[in-house]
């Protein structure tokens, strides 16, 4: 190796950030990237990591973006920093966990106001794993809540870091920035792989563009790779040749060669994301590596749930859409499904809650087209009499209940990170969600965490939103799936106008089936406005009805007055009304909106 | 063919709770200057064909002054009136409705008076922010009879705040008895900029809800038809030939004039609306000639449905023959999906000459104007 491709491998650092949502991820990136790139005031938008609207909206990342950055040091030697961004949320944690094992360190970012997070204690664990060099950054010093001894001393008791170098910090007052470049410096080593090696390199994310296929974001490990090079992807087998190379800067910037400890771009002519699946490794087609880089998993789908299109001839349109995504994807997956009342559609598999309204979003924003979604649902496994298996993951397709031996569903260990004033309503939710009690860990004077094993589907439900409602936003979520057990479940259907709606049934613990049947009926009777005639609501086990309802006939609708000849304004709310009923489904004679379709979810926010 | 104007004076003395027409409290208003712009307004707008109703809402047009009201009579008189008038009308509140007043439009011609009374009970018009009382409207009603007034309507509403159905009943029983030839009745529509609207924000509106509200409009129904009233459109009721003719215009789909700040028009194939507020109204009219601030094209589809969603609030229907007269396609051939699924409903009637609503119908209007719109 020459001394001069030597000298540039050791002046690499390779890094991402760690943060919880909220706590200046974002704007330490821009005052990372200001401080070191080219990049003006003017060209950059503000949060620039953030490329799509709804991260922006969300204040999440979803995508994960690599920065190539030229940092001249105090020592007076430029160093090339490649500033790798992970996403912040629990559904993504592999993905995650792939982009910090493209970096030799990470940046910790902690809120001087509001300490460690449940999330944040997740993401360091995985990057400890990793073997991260960990820069903690206290942020947010200007704030007057601000208090970053008890932050750091945090830190230290929480994680077992040494946070007496902590670098204290206002990304938004462009306070410690200097001094987190000079740290990255100093403490994050150089990478460390053989350029002369057979080629391997972590694939950390992919995008589809429809102009270069997918864009693939590699980290080179060992070896190098060079434009017109064969390569082969080690877990899907597949062969291509490289067509681009390049880093962002972050502008895309072309490349010949990507060597060790590079991280950058390189497309190929790929026609999908399946085939460049994160974590897999790329290596030489000619001169393979004899193992892949550890780490590779396939992502399962956790949480299922249906999508229909309001409008029926919309069908194809969203099934060009889930096409469209996928290729961004891998983790989405989708295949037709038919029901009764909602005609066809598709049956969805998505990480998570967050990704699967982050896809439902996106098909009505980015396609325009108006969905129903049916309330999700985890897989179940069920054993038939006779000891036939099946994974079901469509509550209306549970078999009936005399065919069923044993139902399994699936548990996750949930780690509630809370004040301890709070602990006290975290147990009662938990509790009140079948949640079996494991844990109790004081992490500091006040601060605790809780852990619980419960079922998947209870998470699934509103578990996020009441643990926030309880705990004042207090709290924090990470859960780690466990394996499934047996449970005492039960089918519930749903009958509107005594028909059965197959995209209401729901699948429920037999000891609050009649707490939540009487709940959701109550829920749709709200939802689904008056029709032309009474509607009975009814929830039921087998033939028993447990919960029942009535939605009153609509009676009088008609419009009084003519406002002086403003035609206008009357044919607008008509036009108004009419467009409302566009949005609902019509199952069997009834109207019903969009959120009934959700009711389960909802109907335990009122309480 | 334009078949009506309609004069808006958006001057009151007191403002009700549930109104949201445009209208200012007349204190300090530049209502001279406003007379003279309307002047302007109406005689520039170029005429091709005479008129036949002519209607002056509001506001209130018996808030102005006696020298003021006597102006827009005469100005009235001068550029609108012809000896073709069918039907004038002008709206008067109970309370500035005086003997000046009622001389003045006997002598310039006015036909008909439409008497903003709303409810009987005292309690009910103070919590509606009517400062008129039950015996106003006896005293008004002798007078304009003495007056020679043959063609009175009384307003009324239903559906108030804390109103039942038996002051609806005793409203109704006290509107008889003044024996008016028309009555128009109109539900309570809680609308934004109303007083009302931000009370129901704040939670401190309680309304009757719609299943009362359905009880209340069945028994108006039932008591008007007992006492020979007709009921003739959604909201009216009528001695035979006391129809509205001027109102008709609109549920006929023809076209009219808008003359006044915020007046809406409808004229050769286009719905147009003038400036809202007094002062920009004023202006525009001295600048410009007129005030117009916005023209939509009606295209045929709008003019279609609007045949249909307007011609069917008349408890008579839609005429087939003068539908295809104008449309040269029969209602059928344009709607048969959405004729056959209301008839179906039972929402709708049919027979050789008309298309109708049926009692039920009635009651869910708007379930079937929607359905005339694509």
């Amino acid at each position: 190796m020459s001394d001069n491709k030597k000298s540039r491998q050791s002046r690499i650092r390779n890094f991402s950030i760690i943060a919880h949502i909220d706590h200046g991820k974002s704007t330490l990136a821009d005052r990372i990237l200001e401080a070191t790139s080219a990049l003006t005031h003017r060209e950059m938008k503000a949060q620039m990591l953030d490329a799509m609207d709804l991260e922006r909206e969300r204040g999440i990342t979803i995508k994960l973006n690599a920065v190539q950055l030229v940092y001249k040091a105090n020592d007076g030697e430029e160093y090339i920093f490649h500033l790798i961004d992970t996403p912040g949320h629990v559904d993504f944690t592999y993905e995650v966990s792939r982009s910090l094992a493209a970096c030799e360190g990470a940046l910790l970012i902690v809120d001087a106001a509001q300490g460690i997070e449940a999330q944040t204690l997740a993401n360091v664990y995985l990057a400890l794993e990793n073997d991260l060099e960990i820069i903690p950054v206290i942020n947010k010093i200007d704030l007057p809540s601000a208090e970053p001894e008890r932050v750091k001393q945090e830190v230290e008791d929480v994680i077992g870091l040494d946070a007496s170098d902590a670098v204290l910090a206002s990304a938004k007052a462009g306070i410690g920035i200097e001094e987190i470049l000079e740290q990255i410096v100093e403490k994050i080593p150089a990478p460390s792989g053989d350029p002369d090696a057979p080629l391997k390199a972590l694939i950390f994310d992919s995008v589809y563009d429809s102009y270069r296929g997918v864009i693939t974001y590699i980290r080179v490990v060992e070896g190098s790779v060079k434009v017109g090079d064969k390569i082969r992807m080690m877990a899907t087998d597949k062969t291509f040749e490289v067509v681009e190379l390049g880093v962002f800067t972050p502008k895309p910037i072309a490349k010949d060669e990507l060597t060790v400890g590079d991280v950058g771009f390189l497309t190929a002519s790929i026609k999908n994301v399946s085939d460049t699946r994160v974590g897999d490794t790329i290596t030489s087609a000619v001169n393979s590596a004899n193992d892949p880089l550890p780490g590779y998993r396939r992502m399962n789908p956790m949480v299922y749930c249906g999508l229909y299109p309001i409008d029926s001839a919309q069908y194809n349109d969203l099934r060009e859409a889930l096409e469209r995504l996928e290729l961004n994807d891998s983790a989405l997956q989708y295949e037709p499904e038919t029901s009764d009342a909602l005609g066809f559609g598709f049956r969805c598999g998505f990480l998570g809650l967050l990704h699967m309204e982050i896809i439902q979003e996106r098909i009505e924003r980015e396609f325009n087209i108006d969905l129903i979604t049916t309330a999700p649902s985890v897989i179940y496994d069920v054993t038939r009499i006779g000891g036939v298996k099946e994974r079901v993951d469509n509550p209306s397709k549970m078999p009936e209940k005399k065919d069923i031996e044993t139902i399994e569903e699936p548990f996750v260990k949930a780690t509630i990170m809370t004040p301890n004033d709070y602990v006290g309503q975290v147990m009662e939710l938990c509790q009140g969600k079948r949640g079996e009690f494991i844990d109790m860990v004081y992490l500091s004077e006040n601060r605790v965490n809780v852990i619980y094993h419960l079922p998947l589907s209870e998470i699934v439900y509103d578990f996020f939103d009441q643990l926030k409602s309880n705990t004042k936003g207090y709290a924090s979520l990470d859960y780690e799936f466990l394996g499934y057990k047996p449970s005492h479940l039960v089918k519930m259907d749903i009958l509107l106008n005594s028909e059965k709606v197959d995209a209401l049934s729901v699948i429920v613990h037999k000891d609050f089936a009649y707490e939540r049947g009487k709940a959701i009926v109550e829920k749709l009777k709200e939802l689904i406005p008056r029709q032309q005639f009474e509607v009975p609501v009814q929830a039921t086990l087998g033939q028993k009805v447990i919960a029942r309802s009535t939605i009153k006939a609509l009676r009088k609708n008609v419009l009084a007055k003519c406002y002086g000849g403003d035609i206008s304004r009357k044919r607008k709310l008509l036009e108004k009304q009419k467009e409302g009923k566009k949005r609902m489904k019509t199952v069997g004679k009834v109207d019903v909106p969009q959120e009934a379709f959700m009711a389960v979810l909802r109907m335990d926010q009122d309480k | 063919m334009i078949k009506g104007a309609y004069v808006h004076i958006p001057f009151c003395e007191h403002i009700c709770y549930y109104c949201d027409f445009n209208k200012v409290f007349i204190q300090k208003q530049p209502v001279d200057d406003y007379l003279n712009a309307l002047e302007k307004e109406i005689t520039n707008q170029p005429r091709s064909c005479e008129i036949e109703t002519i209607f002056i809402g509001g506001g209130t047009p018996t808030a102005l002054n006696t020298e003021q009201f006597e102006k827009l009579m005469v100005m009235i008189k001068d550029h609108l009136y012809h000896n073709g008038i069918t039907e004038y009308t002008v709206e008067a509140n109970p309370e500035n409705l005086d003997n000046a007043k009622l001389r003045l439009m006997k002598n310039y011609g006015v036909t008909r008076l439409s008497l903003g009374v709303q409810t009987f009970q005292n309690d009910l018009l103070t919590e509606i922010g009517r400062p008129h009382t039950n015996r106003d409207v006896i005293h008004v009603m002798q007078e304009a009879r003495h007056y020679g007034f043959d063609n009175i309507s009384i307003d009324l509403m239903f559906g108030l705040p804390n109103q039942t159905e038996d002051m609806l009943r005793a409203s109704i029983n006290e509107a008889l008895r003044l024996d008016p030839e028309h009555i128009s009745i109109y539900s309570l529509q809680i609308e934004p900029k109303t007083i009302f609207y931000n009370r129901m924000k704040k939670g401190k509106l309680v309304l009757p809800g719609q299943d009362i509200e359905a009880q209340m409009y069945e028994l108006i129904i039932n008591e008007l038809a007992a006492n020979g009233l007709i009921h003739y459109e959604i909201s009216n009721f009528a001695k035979k030939g006391h129809e509205s003719r001027h109102n008709l215009h609109y549920w006929n789909n023809d076209e009219y004039f808008g003359f006044g700040a915020g007046a809406h028009g409808y004229i050769n194939d286009k719905r147009v609306v003038n400036a809202g507020p007094i002062k920009s109204y004023i202006r525009e009219v001295n600048k410009k000639g007129h005030a117009r601030t916005a023209t939509h094209e009606v295209t045929r589809t709008e003019k279609i449905e609007e045949e249909m969603f307007l011609g069917l609030r008349k408890l008579s229907g839609v005429s087939k023959r003068a539908f295809y007269t104008k449309y040269h396609q029969t209602i059928d051939d344009i709607y048969s999906r959405e004729l056959a699924d209301l008839k179906e409903r039972g929402l709708l009637t049919e027979d050789e000459k008309r298309v109708a609503l049926t009692k039920q119908g009635v009651f869910l209007g708007n379930t079937v104007f929607e359905s005339f719109i694509k």
